[in-house]
């Protein structure tokens, strides 16, 4: 059964959808600011910047909205509703819909905010509503809840790869069967001090705090660390005999997923690449393709030391010499790290770049490390050629998740 | 100085009209928290909490459910 994409949906340090997200990533702007708050001086969190939206859900719900739902869920909803009108809002059998909407790391500022209530002011001033909030489960809930999504509800967790995994569950939902529409994506919102002060702990974050903008900078031989930023991306998946029957504007085909697991270490990748690479290849398979086919890579690339040549050189060993040719994205420079969002965001970045024929920038590069061999999109977009083309978008995630998406056009 | 019957209506219309977006004014004595507002259990516990903190009273679970109008809540508050 063949899936394709009918919407498209975000909130992110670009933009409050996916238009202007867009805009900002093809001019090469960065989502990275200094945070307005006193953490590092209150708490001595080490690191002052994050990719933090540019429209807070609180501007686009109502309050009771804003109060029910902890943020992760609320940037869930307002991605959601986005794709749902972009996809041309579906008339689909309850029984047929679903939604698949992960987060890497779930309710935290709820679950800590409650926990500051209780220290403070006693368990009895604990707002009912906590438990619901905090779940992680509860975005891909609250979806469902709002669609009436009732051909089963899913949040798989795997960290960073979160995102992606939730749009291969809803790919697979469609393929097998069990639905004809699906809402699937990722969200996150940890921009807290405790998550900062734990990413930080393990040397995982930029230090960059006097150059927020310049501080994400995959490939970069002045890579020192990923930056934490937030939101959600959202897409509406289809069979295409559903989409075809409704007559609906399709962005792009799902064709392959690989899912693999390191098995190596908790939060090391596996120095060779070994099970990120056979990610890629698993999904290029199923996708009934050669690695001829793939003209658009958007990497996992987070700006780390390790990682981003990690998965490099699995691209070129897999990819060989047409490495050369294919076009080599890392978003990530302009949003910061989504965490569980990522695989998500990225997507709609990869099913845009597929659409318009364009790539977005990776910006910052400005030495890139000297043992990169496939072509890196510095500084401004470039075009894809015309024909049957595909992408791919891989996640990664501690724990060692590795997924790739295939999406062609 | 325990608060008048009017002080507490305006705070917890305040409240209601915080956690569901219904208009303050509507929040009157005979309406019924669930029949007329709309307002589940969970959405009751919320204001509940909510209203023990602002006027620094403790309404026991079990008295909740006795709390069935607007008007209810008000004469509870206001004389604990």
């Amino acid at each position: 059964m063949n899936v394709v994409v009918t919407g498209l949906g975000t909130t992110s340090p670009l933009g409050g959808d996916v238009a202007s997200t867009w805009e900002a990533a093809l001019a090469g702007r960065s989502g990275v600011r200094t945070l307005e708050n006193d953490w590092a001086e209150q708490y001595g969190v080490p690191v002052t910047f994050a990719g933090q939206l540019v429209v807070p859900p609180s501007e686009v719900l109502s309050r009771p909205e804003t109060k029910r739902m902890d943020p992760s869920a609320q940037m869930a909803i307002v991605a959601a509703r986005e794709a749902w009108a972009d996809a041309g809002t579906p008339e689909v059998d309850p029984e047929r819909l679903g939604s698949v909407v992960s987060s890497g790391i779930g309710g935290v500022w709820t679950m800590l905010t409650a926990w500051d209530t209780v220290k403070e002011r006693g368990a009895s001033r604990v707002l009912p509503l906590t438990v619901p909030m905090l779940m992680p489960n509860s975005p891909t809930a609250y979806v469902s809840l709002e669609f009436k999504a009732r051909a089963g509800s899913h949040s798989p967790v795997s960290a960073c790869a979160s995102g992606a995994e939730a749009i291969g569950m809803g790919f697979e939902m469609i393929q097998s069967g069990r639905a004809d529409v699906v809402i699937c994506g990722g969200t996150e919102a940890a921009i807290h001090p405790l998550p900062l002060s734990a990413f930080a702990a393990m040397q995982a974050l930029s230090k960059r705090n006097d150059d927020p903008a310049g501080a994400s900078r995959p490939y970069d031989v002045s890579r020192d660390g990923f930056v934490m930023g937030e939101g959600a991306g959202v897409l509406v998946l289809e069979s295409e005999e559903h989409a075809k029957a409704r007559g609906a504007r399709v962005y792009a085909s799902v064709l392959g997923l690989g899912m693999t697991a390191d098995a190596h270490h908790i939060a090391a990748p596996e120095p060779n690449g070994a099970g990120q690479t056979r990610a890629m290849e698993l999904a290029l398979e199923r996708a009934g393709l050669t690695t001829a086919d793939v003209a658009h890579v958007n990497a996992h690339a987070t700006s780390t030391p390790v990682g981003d040549m990690i998965e490099a050189r699995g691209i070129r060993s897999l990819l060989g010499s047409h490495a050369d040719q294919v076009l080599l994205s890392a978003t990530k420079s302009m949003t910061g790290h989504l965490l569980g969002g990522a695989g998500a965001l990225e997507s709609v970045f990869t099913i845009k770049a597929l659409e318009t024929r364009t790539v977005p920038p990776t910006i910052n590069v400005t030495e890139p490390d000297p043992e990169l061999e496939v072509d890196l999109v510095r500084d401004t977009p470039r075009a894809l050629p015309e024909g049957q083309i595909a992408a791919i978008n891989n996640s990664f995630g501690f724990g060692g998740h590795n997924v790739a998406l295939v999406f062609g056009v | 100085m325990a608060l008048s019957k009017d002080e507490v209506l305006v705070g917890l219309a305040e409240i209601v009209s915080e956690e569901t977006d219904i208009d303050t004014a509507e929040v009157t004595l005979e309406k019924s928290f669930t029949d007329d507002l709309d307002i589940d259990s969970l959405s009751m516990m919320t204001i509940v909490t909510l209203a023990e903190e602002k006027f620094d009273v403790r309404i026991p679970d079990e008295k909740v459910k006795d709390l069935v109008t607007v008007g209810d809540a008000v004469d509870y508050i206001a004389a604990a």
